[in-house]
């Protein structure tokens, strides 16, 4: 029902067009910081895990490499980001539109003849399935340089095998795979996490429950999807 | 003209409004008063569309708002201005992109014109050089004035108020009270105000409607609510021991 409101035509497309650019900067440009730094630090302890659990002469140190790099393209950009990102794109959405029901300035709207559903929630959905996959494509990147930072900076082990690892097959359905997975997640996160923002009653204390309640809604979808999606995309 | 017949509204099986008729002239102020949880905010909040009646009509200008297709809501509800208890202006835009928003959704303006109205509305409510301010950098008078100006920017047919007194004193809310009355003469429209403030009764109401437990009560003007034998109305509006003096000292002809 509300996802047909969501939906149905826009007023005005001049005024959504501000909105998406508007929400690509509070959604997705304001992350860039955090994904940064978690892909380096996640690309980076992969990096480490790998070299130090390889204690066989018979398994090439370019394992490393491989071993991070399909890690990071693979799961932790697109699934452990997004479920990042449910937590500080998700819970910012809910409590917004939680917040503008509790103080009537989507009453506000829907009386001035405005669809508060599509003008409120249509902007963050388009702004997130367009933005997410370039977070993650920033996420894959310095995850992997995470990874080489580990193998230059520590010695753990040959930068050459990690690089040698970093071209080991590399399959580019893996990258359209992570980004298929990215689009369903930050329709997810924007869909679930709006719904339980727009449909509060009460006052703060149902915002902040609803907020919680949409992180978690959208994570436990996340999990189940991206179990979903590798069944269908990679068996 | 607005009429409401028979309007019954429940809430998980809870009958709030029984059953309320009544008409809303054009150019004129129709107060609805009653106590809290009396189902004031409930009635009016079906009158503008926020909540469907279980049953009921309720007729702009002879057509029945229940029976519209959505379309046609849309229109009317263009022709609506609405001033919230809590004002409910826009956190995110400045104090003159709220009372700009209703033009840049359904005008053609250009963004100067739209710039000139609102800042015409601002001053109509007073409120000059504060269009750059968020709404939380104003204070509470100054919002219910904003939203009068956001209310009236599209130059409404029908104008609504929930209680637009709420935490104002004295002096700030006859400010208010004036403004809707001056905007209900200047722009000739059906105005309802929902309220708890006698004052702002005796102030500005044309016509006074009495909600008591769902149901109309009363329905008279302020003359007729001072001479009312009512005993419901006279409890609620002559609850304090002055106020009952008060009303002594009026059916006595003591005040002019």
């Amino acid at each position: 029902m509300l996802m047909r409101r969501v939906f149905s035509k826009p007023e005005r497309w001049r005024i959504y067009k501000v909105r998406i650019l508007d929400e690509m900067d509070r959604l997705g440009v304001s992350s860039i910081g955090l994904v940064a730094l978690l892909s380096l630090f996640m690309g980076a302890v992969i990096c480490l895990q790998t070299a130090t659990n390889l204690d066989s002469p018979l398994i090439p140190m370019s394992l490393v490499g491989y071993a991070t790099r399909e890690s990071v393209i693979l799961e932790l950009a697109p699934t452990m980001l997004c479920l990042i990102l449910a937590g500080k794109v998700g819970s910012s959405i809910a409590s917004e539109l939680g917040s503008m029901r509790v103080t009537e300035q989507i009453d506000a709207l829907d009386i001035m003849g405005v669809n508060s559903a599509s003008y409120l929630i249509l902007p963050k959905l388009i702004a997130a399935v367009v933005f997410f996959p370039f977070l993650i494509i920033i996420s894959m990147i310095l995850g992997i340089f995470g990874g080489y930072i580990v193998s230059v900076g520590t010695g753990i082990l040959e930068l050459q095998d990690y690089l040698d690892g970093i071209h080991m097959e590399f399959k580019v359905f893996h990258i359209v795979y992570g980004l298929i997975k990215t689009l369903f997640f930050a329709a997810i996160i924007t869909t679930v996490s709006a719904y339980y923002g727009y449909t509060v009653k009460g006052g703060s204390l149902e915002v902040g429950r609803n907020s919680t309640k949409g992180v978690v809604g959208s994570s436990i979808l996340i999990l189940i999807f991206n179990y979903l999606l590798t069944q269908i995309m990679l068996i | 003209m607005i009429e409401l017949k028979d309007i019954f509204k429940s809430f998980d099986k809870m009958m709030i409004t029984k059953g309320v008729s009544a008409s809303f002239e054009k150019g004129k102020v129709t107060q609805i008063i009653g106590k809290s949880g009396s189902g004031k905010s409930v009635l009016i909040k079906c009158v503008i569309g926020l909540y469907p009646p279980d049953s009921g009509s309720i007729l702009y200008n002879g057509k029945d708002y229940t029976e519209m297709l959505s379309e046609e809501r849309t229109e009317i509800r263009k022709k609506i201005g609405m001033l919230f208890q809590a004002s409910a202006l826009f956190d995110s835009l400045t104090v003159l992109e709220n009372v700009m928003f209703p033009l840049t959704m359904f005008t053609e303006f250009s963004k100067a014109e739209m710039k000139d109205r609102a800042i015409e509305c601002l001053e109509k409510v007073n409120i000059i050089d504060k269009g750059h301010l968020y709404p939380a950098e104003t204070s509470g008078g100054m919002q219910k004035r904003i939203a009068i100006a956001r209310a009236i920017a599209m130059k409404p047919e029908y104008l609504f108020a929930d209680e637009p007194n709420s935490g104002l004193d004295p002096q700030t809310a006859i400010v208010i009270d004036n403004l809707i009355q001056e905007i209900t003469q200047e722009l000739n429209t059906t105005t309802v105000v929902v309220t708890h403030d006698m004052n702002s009764v005796m102030e500005v109401a044309d016509k006074i409607i009495f909600i008591h437990e769902g149901e109309k009560w009363w329905e008279g003007n302020r003359e007729e609510l001072i001479h009312t034998d009512n005993q419901e109305l006279q409890d609620f509006v002559y609850a304090s021991k002055f106020m009952k003096r008060l009303r002594q000292t009026l059916m006595k002809g003591g005040l002019s």
